[in-house]
């Protein structure tokens, strides 16, 4: 046995190994043309390896050198603004290596080794540094300071550190124990980045969708899953939240989806000014793009490259997002070399372990004490797409046991364009008991309570709407039509959000909330009018009510909001006053 | 290359072959058999070891036999391509079956065809007119996108693909698109009428066809439309040609992926397609789009029909969830005597809002549309309703939708086979019938365009 192997086998993306010395997850270069590869599997004297490149061409005989690292990314200033491949190869160095199209057998580093940046130390020297403590700082884009960290397993006393221009290789801090640091550092991507502990989450990520914030909040470092038919809605959600939650970093996972959607990320972003930092939304921004047609061992690995970053990012005490579009494909390639491998497969032929690998990478979120003290989270939401939309399938039921917020996307209000089409009825978080006083804190003293209404309405509509399929809505008393009429108001003014339009695509929180109160004011004195004798259909149609609903598309809703819902009052209470 | 031939064939199971004791076979290597009858067939390596190779036969495994004598050509499966392809009829392996000579390539293209890397890729929005109402204004079709058609068997799928094939076109410019036209397992009768009608129209001459009949080897299907893609990608990034994929019928190309699943004994997915079948249509359907320095286009209309009806039957489904939308096909409107019978609901186009707007079809375009949407969605649903409890149960507001989804269906969808009508046109005639409904009940479209676009309401 030697680091020095030959093919003995080939099955698409699978290679079997005669002959090298290797361990678990050690990457090995394959063929003459050096193809990434990682041993997945071993068989007495033979080594199974996934391979990240297109394996067409390749012979049995030909070698396989084992490099002897295992899977890593490497970490440093410069990931930011970046596009990678699963394997973190940046597909703008690739794009001038080869070209428009992806060959095979090209090497990048992930990030670049050259480039110069400003590092300002914040520790002198004499000081005693620990494994994760910061010790110096690079502004990495406009709105990030990177932080840079003493790697795991190194600390120390400070003997000597530099601030001043440098490259992520050279050297800026010494210890008295003779370790050299440079900002450059790899992580090993499926071994998850050590904390001191875990805190329970307590503030909302505030995304701007008002479905989301209001009714089924996501908590900062909390996990979601997005299970939908395809054309729900679940890559437009994905989106939304990139661009508009309160995230400080985010990491997009693109895993097996369209090249199409990458791109439009990539160019709309630049262009997009985070509403929080009033900055271009690139800059917060690391992408990972392996595509539906890119090879599917790199897809396997891409939903652990993005997760490492995240932590890395997390470790400096940020809030991240992580977005994984979809996780289903992620399943699918585990499904796929795992039945290469011959292994027993579980339930709709994936692997028995896939509920554990799910369970594993949702676990990496989290709001955390990092190891330098700070406070730093990573909140997941992954999409599910399962197939024909029913989520009985394996990946959508092991994805719902773990996470603790469910978007639920319905095709048939997709295909009505009710967007987003999130089901209020089955949809749920685990997450407003935590965060209920946040939002009384910050938002208003009564906002839970006004919660509570907006979804209790929905629930008696749905209820109502049962009666209506049978007798229709004219044979229902007045005062329950008005609570449908109420109920469309909801659906259709507050739920409904247009992520294309200029103006509706992010409401913030005090919006929100004034919205869903211009909801429970309509219903308030639409039933005293009524009471008083006016015609429902005189109510409903005011027009201020339809001036009050059509504002929501203009710039400055927010600040004429009060005096639209003032209004619609007085209209109302007109109506009433006509009828006597 | 290597003359040697192998007769040390162990099994033969359904379109596969193995044998065993070769020399190392490189994986995705191109196979010729030769049968003891001196025929010759084609076949490629999916799998090899130092033990065993196993070879999938294109042309199916009838006649082989023990003695059948195998050569590994030392090469993965190429197409030669060229200039000279634009006009010729091809068979599903890429020879001449128009009795023209063989096609000399300006070089051999690999039918696998790599990735498109995603950050080399470019925006697609240029809107393609197809002058169909319910695809302009309601699922909007733009260049380099992959929009399949959703049909089912008996419905006017195919008559849909050729009004836009002859139809489509870019509003301001004269570009014309070259067709690939690309059959698998379809039968003789339907691929007359495609031919004919493309020769009809003269379109043929600037058109590419490869044709894998229902009569032709099954296996074989599996190549045919890479063949396509190949050739269009040549097209479109070595000429700057715009070129529209059509292909059909999906359906046929993943029966034959199942069959070669079967053969190996793979763990089976839905039933029965392989559990890959998702990242081997990818393969296909993401070969659409436009990509940075180069000026032409791929975009790609795969037909597919629909076992049963049902769109959640994972072909549907899986080629949904690759795509940019889909165009449905209604069985109930085809039967209403409608055509062409566009289901809006369940059809997208999820390029649509980078095509549509000012300076590229009209500013109202997204409103309209949504209203349209909305209106119908909710008319139909009221059918149901109506069929219980009578129209008499309905208020004005539901009396109104009810009537209009009629309307829209009559008046919107139905047009001529030959008809083309202008993004204005569709856009004025849907302001036109949205006048059925009292505009207040128009929440959907912004106050703007009311004032600026409605035919009886505006200022
Ligand atoms: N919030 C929204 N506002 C407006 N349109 C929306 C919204 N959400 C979704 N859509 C529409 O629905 C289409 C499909 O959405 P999306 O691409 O996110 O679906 P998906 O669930 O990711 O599908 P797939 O599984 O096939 O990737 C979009 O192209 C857009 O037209
Ligand atoms: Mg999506």
């Amino acid at each position: 046995m030697s680091d020095k192997g030959s093919i003995y086998r080939i099955s698409g993306p699978v290679v079997t190994v005669t002959g090298i010395d290797a361990k678990m997850y050690d990457v090995v270069r394959v063929g003459d043309e050096g193809l990434m590869g990682e041993v997945i599997e071993l068989h007495g004297e033979k080594a199974v390896i996934q391979v990240y490149e297109d394996t067409s061409g390749i012979r049995p005989g030909e070698s396989v050198i084992n490099t002897g690292d295992t899977l890593s990314v490497v970490l440093g200033p410069g990931l930011l603004t970046q596009i990678y491949d699963g394997i973190q190869r940046p597909l703008k160095v690739l794009e001038e290596k080869m070209g428009v199209f992806i060959t095979r057998g090209v090497d990048a580093d992930g990030i670049d080794m050259e480039k110069i940046w400003e590092f300002k130390p914040v520790v002198a020297v004499g000081d005693e540094v620990s494994s994760g403590q910061v010790i110096g700082t690079v502004q990495e884009t406009e709105t990030i300071e990177h932080r840079v960290m003493v790697p795991l397993g190194k600390g120390g006393v400070v003997k000597e550190i530099k601030g001043g221009e440098f490259n992520v290789t050279e050297i800026i801090c010494t210890l008295e124990d003779g370790s050299e640091l440079a900002m450059l550092q790899r992580w090993p991507v499926r071994s998850p980045r050590p904390y001191i502990q875990k805190y329970a989450p307590d503030t909302p990520l505030v995304t701007g969708q008002r479905i989301l914030d209001f009714l089924f909040p996501l908590a900062k470092g909390g996990t979601a899953g997005i299970p939908g038919p395809f054309g729900s809605g679940k890559t437009v959600i994905q989106q939304q939240l990139a661009k508009w939650s309160d995230a400080q970093i985010v990491v997009y996972i693109g895993c097996g989806e369209r090249g199409n959607e990458m791109t439009e990320v990539l160019t709309e972003f630049p262009k997009l000014i985070d509403p929080n930092s009033g900055k271009p939304l690139m800059n917060r921004t690391v992408m990972i793009a392996n595509t539906s047609n890119m090879p599917v061992a790199a897809r396997e690995a891409s939903v652990y490259t993005g997760v490492t970053i995240a932590e890395y990012y997390r470790d400096m005490g940020y809030d991240v997002a992580l977005m994984a579009d979809s996780t289903s494909r992620w399943a699918e390639a585990m499904r796929e070399i795992s039945s290469r491998l011959e292994e027993m497969p579980g339930e709709e032929g994936y692997p028995a372990y896939l509920s554990s690998r799910l369970a594993e990478f949702y676990e990496r979120a989290g709001r955390v004490e990092t190891l330098s003290g700070a406070d730093g989270s990573i909140s997941i939401i992954g999409a599910v797409s399962p197939p024909g939309g029913d989520i009985s399938e394996p990946v959508s039921q092991g994805t719902l046991r773990i996470v603790k917020v469910f978007w639920g996307l319905d095709a048939g209000l997709a295909r009505q364009r009710h967007f987003p089409a999130i089901a209020w009825l089955s949809s749920y978080s685990l997450y407003p008991a935590t965060l209920d006083q946040w939002y009384r804190d910050n938002v208003a003293t009564d906002f839970p309570e006004v919660r509570t209404k907006i979804s209790s309405l929905l629930q008696v509509e749905s209820e109502l709407q049962e009666i209506v399929q049978l007798v229709g809505s004219d044979a229902l008393p007045i005062d329950q039509q008005l609570t449908l009429e109420v109920a469309r108001m909801i659906r259709e003014y507050f739920l409904q959000q247009n992520a294309f339009h200029d103006v509706d695509t992010y409401s913030n929180l005090d919006l929100q909330y004034k919205m869903a109160a211009a909801i429970l004011s309509f219903q308030e004195n639409a039933k005293l009018a009524i009471d008083a004798g006016a015609m429902l259909e005189d109510v409903v149609n005011v027009p201020a009510r339809t001036d009050l609903l059509r504002g929501r598309f203009e710039e400055g809703y927010g600040e004429r909001i009060d005096e639209l819902v003032a209004n619609m009052n007085k209209q109302i209470a007109d109506a009433a006053g006509a009828e006597n | 290359m290597s003359g040697k031939e192998y007769r040390t064939i162990t099994d033969v199971k359904g379109p596969l072959v193995f044998l065993n004791k070769t020399d190392p076979v490189a994986y995705g290597e191109i196979v010729s058999l030769r049968l003891s009858d001196g025929s010759i067939k084609n076949g490629q390596v999916l799998d090899t070891s130092d033990d065993m190779v196993v070879v999938q036969v294109f042309e199916g495994t009838a006649g082989i036999d023990r003695k059948t004598g195998i050569q590994f050509m030392g090469d993965v499966f190429k197409l030669p391509v060229s200039k000279d392809l634009i006009g010729r009829i091809l068979t599903g392996a890429g020879k001449p079956r128009d009795g023209g000579p063989e096609i000399i390539g300006e070089f051999n293209a690999d039918i696998i065809g790599a990735a498109i890397n995603p950050y080399s890729r470019e925006s697609p929005e240029v809107f393609i007119q197809t002058g169909i109402s319910a695809i302009d204004c309601c699922t909007t079709l733009v260049r380099g996108q992959k929009l399949p058609i959703f049909s089912a068997s008996g419905l006017p799928h195919n008559d849909i693909a050729l009004q836009i094939a002859r139809q489509a076109k870019l509003i301001d410019s004269d570009e014309q698109f070259i067709v690939v036209f690309c059959a698998m397992g379809i039968t003789a009768e339907e691929y007359n009428y495609f031919r004919h009608d493309l020769e009809r129209t003269g379109a043929l001459e600037n058109a590419v066809l490869f044709v894998n009949l229902a009569d032709d080897p099954a296996v074989e299907r599996l190549i045919t439309p890479r063949l396509a893609l190949t050739t269009a990608e040549f097209l479109a990034f070595e000429h700057d040609y715009h070129v529209l994929v059509i292909y059909t019928d999906m359906t046929n190309y993943c029966d034959s992926l199942r069959q070669i699943g079967a053969a190996r004994e793979e763990v089976p997915g839905r039933r029965g397609y392989p559990g890959y079948m998702y990242t081997d249509l990818a393969m296909l359907y993401e070969r659409a789009g436009i990509v940075k320095g180069k000026k032409g286009s791929i975009t790609q209309f795969p037909i597919l029909t629909m076992p049963g009806d049902d769109i959640t039957h994972p072909i549907p489904d899986l080629s949904g969830y690759i795509t940019e939308g889909q165009i449905v096909i209604s069985r109930e409107l085809h039967q209403k005597g409608i055509y062409p019978p566009i289901n809006i609901l369940p059809s997208l186009s999820r390029l649509m809002n980078a095509g549509i707007g000012d300076g590229k079809t009209r500013e109202d375009h997204k409103s309209v549309s949504d209203q349209l949407y909305a209106a119908y969605a909710q008319g139909r649903e009221l059918r149901g309703l109506v069929a219980i409890v009578g129209e008499d149960a309905l208020n004005e507001r539901d009396l109104q939708l009810l009537k209009f989804s009629d309307i829209f269906e009559d008046t919107y969808l139905r047009q001529d086979r030959d008809e083309d009508r202008s993004i204005t046109q569709t856009l004025d005639m849907a302001w036109d019938i949205l006048t059925n409904i009292d505009t207040k009940y128009l929440v959907r479209l912004d106050q703007k365009w009311i004032d600026k676009y409605h035919p009886t309401d505006k200022k």
